[in-house]
């Protein structure tokens, strides 16, 4: 059994602020029920001096996840936009009398939520942002770049064990193990010379030096060894964090909707082979945000590992766009 | 706080007063080394002895020397899985199954790492029955050691192992089951079978914990994991842990003479509990072989909703399960054994186990069944695809009810 303060006891036991906010002006939704825990956040903001009046959540995970919620709603109420922007996961946990350190991805979750609610509220596309969000780095859940360096800036991490009990990120098949550690090696060398962490105390990727980790290295490493990139670095979401002084470089134009389809029926083109070897087949029906429906054939629909199977097919596709996708069987069909 | 209600004997059980009752004058008057040339000696010799028969009759073993005592059900495994690969240097294959305990799971996958052994991991469908076919195909004159579960810790399902050792015997592979969860509910008996190693441990069924035994078939080449004296005739070396041998005796007694109403009433409670919770519970349904399994165990998937939360709330009610979740472990992931079935994440997550004992009462299934709808309602209507899926659902019909 975990030991839980009594203020996370209480938190779950009695949860504030549980439900379904009508008409809200933003909500922010993370995690998947794959992942084993999802936070849907809605939020009320009064428009004169962007206050948040209202927020209620739905959650989908253990009783730490649902206290995290509970706690994050009662903190944000009565706050301006701007206000709440400061909050950080760390401020959840410390709200809540502290959490297990395999549960502080709990807090993680909230904060994001949190983040995702705002800028839904501001109008940002919901799209553009994750694709600002830098490489998805654990595709078991769904973990990108840019919230790896939050929680490691917001927490001070320092191991690619911390990382994973924040983030969950490598927590399942582990093959990410080596790009958490060329992030961890990157954020935390940019933390130490913006003078906010010990350069004892840094992480260093393959027992490289702290000056190694300069973008100037070999292509194969640039792309992860990208201090200045923008996405990365998000000091207005992150409150601990000095602004660094060199300016963010343009974005990268977000992906066109035919690009996109363009590349989920490459990726499902090289996975139909496997299907049709067991008598099946996929086929891609329709494409909504990050959420791709597609209908299985044959000997698919009623195998028993139909679920797994699109696991699989997920999986593909969150490599070919880099970035999450969720694949659901289309209407009919069982999952 | 109504009073405990304890349903989760497949973690620990309960140490029955009767055992505790003979354990007791082991530690203060009979306190003696077995080893002894005198009387004290040979009080806890005489303990000893009589424990080891006691053993033999609820195994079905042919010699009571076949008994070994152990610390436990992890000490058995290793000593069993590494005698075996000692004994048989040339053979550089193993064979076990997806949905094994970690004490032999993780073991394998260590030697399969560290000393270059191929791991033959044989997988369960839906139900979590074994591949026999894959099985098969993994026999050879290669293969140092066999390690299937008898019966499975989280869905009770029972894998037929006597079969199973019955087809090894054409390749001469020494046979391991382990056999923590089966021994004490189901009959057995060893000797007719072609079982080289099987664990077992006293915690599970109502003895202490930190004693268990593994039964070596008479000629089964073996290797000690511990050496040094001579005790357990070379096999397993250190002072005897007397009180809690005698302990694992009485409990062997008490269990043989436990096992019709474990197969009757138990098992009448265990289906009345499932029965209920289905008939007032929508989106759940029972994993496992749910005709071939322990009658004790009943686990339970509850879509949408996550099994940490559902344990927190029924602690609250005095009522002690046990999940497959992600959150309860510490891991990141549902249990393997939910997995390697193909359990969808919308219902592994909320897998939940109710493993019943013989101290389980009517009244005890009965307050389960009252409070159980009112904990799965309550955390559904926090969850997000809980009403999101609400009229439609479609999508999330269980495919494996």
């Amino acid at each position: 059994m975990w030991n839980y303060s009594e203020t996370v006891k209480d938190h779950f036991f009695n949860p504030r602020n549980v439900g379904v906010l009508e008409n809200p002006d933003g909500v922010g939704e993370v995690g998947s029920i794959a992942c084993g825990d999802a936070l849907k956040l809605m939020i009320k903001v009064a428009p004169t001096e962007n206050r948040i009046v209202d927020a209620r959540f739905q959650t989908f995970g253990c009783g730490s996840a649902i206290a995290s919620s509970s706690a994050l709603t009662e903190m944000i109420i009565g706050k301006t936009i701007d206000e709440a922007l400061t909050v950080t996961n760390q401020d959840i946990a410390g709200y809540l009398g502290g959490l297990p350190p395999e549960k502080m991805h709990c807090s993680v979750m909230g904060a994001e939520a949190l983040r995702a609610a705002i800028a839904n509220f501001r109008g940002e596309a919901v799209e553009a942002d994750d694709d600002e969000d830098g490489a998805l780095v654990c595709k078991c859940f769904g973990i990108t770049e840019g919230l790896l360096t939050r929680a490691i800036r917001t927490n001070a991490l320092t191991t690619v064990e911390t990382v994973t009990a924040y983030t969950k990120a490598g927590g399942s098949c582990a093959t990410c193990r080596d790009k958490i550690e060329m992030v961890l090696g990157d954020v935390n060398a940019e933390m130490v010379s913006e003078g906010i962490l010990e350069s004892t105390k840094a992480f260093r990727y393959r027992g490289r030096g702290l000056a190694d980790t300069a973008p100037t290295t070999t292509p194969a490493t640039a792309r992860a060894t990208a201090p200045a990139r923008p996405a990365a670095v998000r000091p207005s979401h992150t409150a601990a964090a000095p602004t660094p002084a060199s300016a963010p470089a343009k974005p990268a134009p977000p992906m066109t909707m035919v690009k996109k389809i363009a590349l989920i029926q490459e990726a499902l083109e090289a996975v139909r082979p496997t299907f049709q070897r067991d008598g099946g087949d996929v086929e891609l029906v329709d494409v909504e945000g990050d959420t791709v429906s597609v209908q299985l054939f044959g000997t698919c629909v009623d195998c028993s590992m139909s679920s797994f199977t699109l696991h699989m097919v997920q999986e593909k596709l969150s490599e070919a766009l880099g970035r999450f996708i969720r694949v659901v069987p289309a209407d009919g069909q069982a999952a | 706080m109504p009073p405990a209600i304890y349903l989760d004997n497949n973690a620990t059980t309960r140490v029955d007063s009767d055992v505790v009752a003979a354990m007791l004058p082991f530690f203060t008057e009979h306190f003696g080394n077995a080893s002894s040339m005198h009387g004290f000696g040979t009080a806890a010799g005489t303990g000893l002895a009589h424990a080891r028969t006691q053993l033999q009759t609820l195994l079905g073993a042919a010699h009571d020397h076949e008994v070994v005592f152990t610390s436990g059900g992890s000490e058995s495994n290793s000593a069993a899985i590494l005698a075996a690969l000692a004994t048989h240097p040339e053979r550089r294959e193993i064979i076990t199954s997806a949905v094994e305990h970690p004490a032999v799971l993780s073991l394998c996958q260590y030697l399969a790492k560290q000393e270059g052994y191929r791991l033959h991991i044989i997988p369960v469908d839906d139900k979590g029955r074994l591949d026999l076919d894959v099985y098969r195909d993994a026999l050879s004159a290669r293969v140092a050691v066999i390690s299937i579960m008898w019966a499975n810790n989280e869905t009770g399902t029972l894998f037929p192992v006597e079969d199973l050792a019955e087809m090894a015997k054409a390749f001469d592979i020494p046979f391991h089951t382990d056999a923590v969860q089966a021994v004490g509910k189901i009959p057995m008996t060893l000797a007719h079978s072609a079982i080289d190693l099987l664990s077992l441990s006293g915690h599970k069924l109502h003895a202490p914990k930190g004693i268990g035994a593994l039964y070596i078939k008479r000629g089964t080449r073996f290797r000690p994991l511990i050496r040094g004296g001579h005790q357990e005739r070379g096999r397993r070396a250190g002072t005897e842990n007397i009180p809690g041998i005698v302990g694992l005796g009485r409990a062997a007694e008490l269990a043989l003479a436990g096992l019709n109403d474990e197969n009757t009433r138990v098992r009448a409670l265990r289906d009345r509990l499932e029965r209920e919770l289905l008939a007032r519970i929508q989106h759940c349904f029972v994993t496992g072989d749910v005709a071939n399994r322990l009658p004790n165990t009943a686990n339970i998937a509850f879509e949408f909703i996550e099994g940490e939360a559902i344990l927190l709330l029924l602690n609250r009610e005095g009522i002690a399960a046990s999940s497959g979740s992600a959150c309860t472990s510490g891991s990141l992931e549902p249990s393997h054994v939910m997995r390697a079935m193909g359990i969808p994440y919308t219902a592994a997550h909320g897998a939940t186990r109710f493993s019943l004992s013989r101290d389980t009462t009517d009244a005890d299934i009965e307050r389960v069944i009252e409070v159980m709808p009112g904990i799965i309602e309550r955390l559904r209507g926090v969850s997000p695809y809980w009403n999101a899926t609400e009229g439609t659902g479609k999508a999330f019909e269980p495919a494996y009810a």
